[in-house]
């Protein structure tokens, strides 16, 4: 019964999980080849280089342009996941202190989140114009959509926009289980707002957020449609591992292309899997535990404050 | 004290209302202040991109707050033909719906018998399909891409609607099974006692009991794949099966220092509005499924 109604789940994510994965290490096995051969005919074929594909990322120009984009894509990762991460939880203890409004806020809040990403992008290629809007608020004239440490920027600060609202909502409602007695009882001991804040919410908030943060840093990592759209493809400074496997493969250079795609999904589970220990970890230590813990620290590092 | 503390001690104290408010106008100013810029914060780049779509092409640089000969010249062109973007927008609500409709017909079977049914590798098997959510869209793509062209599915609504389905499914199950798991057993047992069959307790009892939950994942889904970018990028070519927003990414003019904003902007709006109304309307409901896996 259970099987007959999971099967065709199973065969679908077979499909479009399992069959592109082991094709996709397959691949990254061969190297396509388009040669003369003896005759002067024009041969296409596939070769077995082993694992030729992967030792080409380490040296040469495609080395050079997958390191580029590993380290793109690692650099946007890291910045973009943490600056969510502070303004989400800005977002959402100020909307957690708001009594009118909190559903037009809600609202107002999901709009980032629901703007295609595609869109978003577009949106902030003409904010970011030389003669568009940010220029004219910031009094410069920076080209923020060419190459350069200014394309970075605007894709994070793109990035940063539609994503922090879903990290606020997120914590949002994990603040909101939170029952008011404990603030109650905080208050009656003594503790000031930064108290609360350091010995109630952050703790009692840090299993949503860490799950917020790990859907975050997933997707963070096979980014590809806000610096395809904002900037564009075949872009040194913006490029990310995802851009690069989509460009080898519209080359049709699927080999490199699958090997680049095995990469990012390797790079992937090794984050998730990581960030899981470490989630595991703390899901052990039970609440009160942690909270307590918690406390003694905040009562050595209370004087200082 | 610094200021921020005071600021904050005299927040908690307004709106706890638990010591007497000393500074309570201060207090609920900052409140408002800080909200004020959450709201500009989410809707000012937002309110850019409608503004500008209002503008005529002549004034497209124009940076004033609102447009200033009101025009909806650019929405005229966007429709005009020459782009197809009306099929482009029938194609994304093609491949959104049948998306979301397969998604949660295979998420509630897979749902139900992971919520309600005793098997081995149980939590094995849920933990594969929320894993096979992390799987990068271009893992997918680059393998998918050269076996649909072999069997001849490049340029077809499946090609974009299948690879979808990487997302989709794990999306409904995990939402679907924790909506279902919170649901009580007890209601469908008692029809069971009073001789339903599984299947007559499943459809008259869960079903109806799990309609919200049901329709909450098929907004989420189909939000999602309504903004898939890079399978419908990679899988189609031709114009005429392009969804929306590969569409308006492609909106490009005759140089690349000349694109032609205006209807860009128009475009993107035009691709939001839907989202924007079921944001509005289904909140609550997009809250509730957004937070259900995290919660817990």
């Amino acid at each position: 019964m259970a099987a007959l109604l999971l099967s065709p789940t199973a065969v679908v994510l077979a499909l479009v999980i399992a069959y592109p994965l082991i094709s996709a290490i397959h691949q990254s096995l061969y190297a396509d080849q388009t040669g003369i051969d003896a005759d002067g005919f024009v041969t296409e074929g596939e070769t077995f280089v082993g694992l030729g594909n992967y030792l080409n990322l380490l040296t040469g120009d495609a080395g050079d342009r997958f390191l580029n984009a590993f380290a793109n894509t690692t650099f946007f990762t890291l910045t973009t996941v943490s600056l969510e991460t502070i303004l989400g939880l800005i977002l959402a203890l100020a909307m957690n202190r708001a009594f009118r409004g909190r559903s037009f806020l809600r609202a107002s809040i999901l709009i980032p989140w629901a703007v295609p990403t595609a869109v978003s992008g577009l949106l902030w290629r003409w904010i970011f114009q030389s003669d568009g809007i940010a220029n004219n608020l910031l009094g410069s004239e920076i080209l923020w959509t060419a190459e350069g440490a200014a394309s970075k920027i605007a894709v994070i600060v793109a990035e940063v926009w539609k994503t922090a609202p879903f990290i606020g909502l997120l914590v949002l409602a994990g603040m909101q289980v939170i029952p008011e007695e404990v603030y109650e009882a905080a208050k009656i001991d003594g503790a000031g707002w930064w108290r609360q804040l350091g010995s109630i919410t952050l703790p009692l908030v840090k299993p949503t957020l860490l799950v917020a943060v790990l859907f975050r840093l997933l997707d963070a990592l096979r980014m590809f449609d806000l610096p395809f759209v904002l900037i564009g493809p075949g872009k040194d400074s913006v490029e990310t591992l995802s851009m690069l496997a989509w460009d080898e493969s519209n080359q049709l250079r699927y080999g490199s292309a699958s090997a680049f795609a095995v990469i990012l999904f390797l790079y992937v589970a090794v984050v998730a899997v990581v960030f899981v220990k470490v989630l595991g970890a703390d899901v052990t230590g039970t609440k009160e535990l942690r909270l307590a813990r918690k406390k003694t620290r905040s009562q050595k590092a209370g004087p200082a404050s | 004290m610094t200021i921020t503390e005071l600021r904050s001690l005299s927040q908690t104290q307004s709106n706890k209302a638990v010591l007497a408010p000393k500074k309570p106008r201060w207090g609920s100013y900052t409140v408002y202040a800080g909200l004020a810029a959450i709201l500009i914060y989410c809707l000012a780049p937002f309110y850019w991109m409608i503004v500008s779509s209002l503008r005529r092409t002549a004034d497209i640089f124009d940076n004033s707050l609102l447009p200033a000969p009101f025009s909806l010249e650019n929405y005229v062109k966007v429709f005009d033909g020459s782009t197809m973007f009306g099929q482009a927008l029938l194609n994304s609500l093609i491949v959104a719906g049948v998306t979301t409709a397969a998604a949660l017909v295979l998420g509630i079977f897979a749902a139900y018998a992971i919520s309600r049914l005793n098997f081995r590798f149980k939590s094995v098997i849920l933990g594969v399909i929320i894993a096979t959510s992390m799987f990068p869209g271009i893992s997918v793509v680059v393998p998918l891409l050269k076996f649909f062209t072999n069997i001849g599915w490049i340029n077809t609504y499946q090609a974009m609607i299948v690879p979808n389905l990487s997302f989709a499914i794990p999306l409904a199950v995990w939402n679907l099974t924790t909506f279902m798991k919170s649901l009580p057993f007890d209601l469908e047992e008692a029809a069971m006692i009073d001789g339903c069959t599984k299947w007559q307790a499943f459809r008259k009892v869960l079903l109806p009991l799990a309609a919200p939950g049901i329709f909450t994942t098929a907004i989420l889904t189909f939000i999602h794949s309504w903004n898939e970018f890079i399978i419908a990028l990679s899988m189609v070519n031709d114009p005429r099966i392009q969804t929306a927003t590969v569409a308006i990414s492609k909106f490009t003019g005759a140089t690349e220092f000349q694109a032609p904003f205006g209807e860009q902007m128009a475009a993107g709006v035009i691709v939001t509005i839907p989202l924007v109304i079921m944001v509005l309307v289904f909140q609550r409901r997009i809250v509730e499924g957004l937070t259900s896996g995290a919660g817990k």
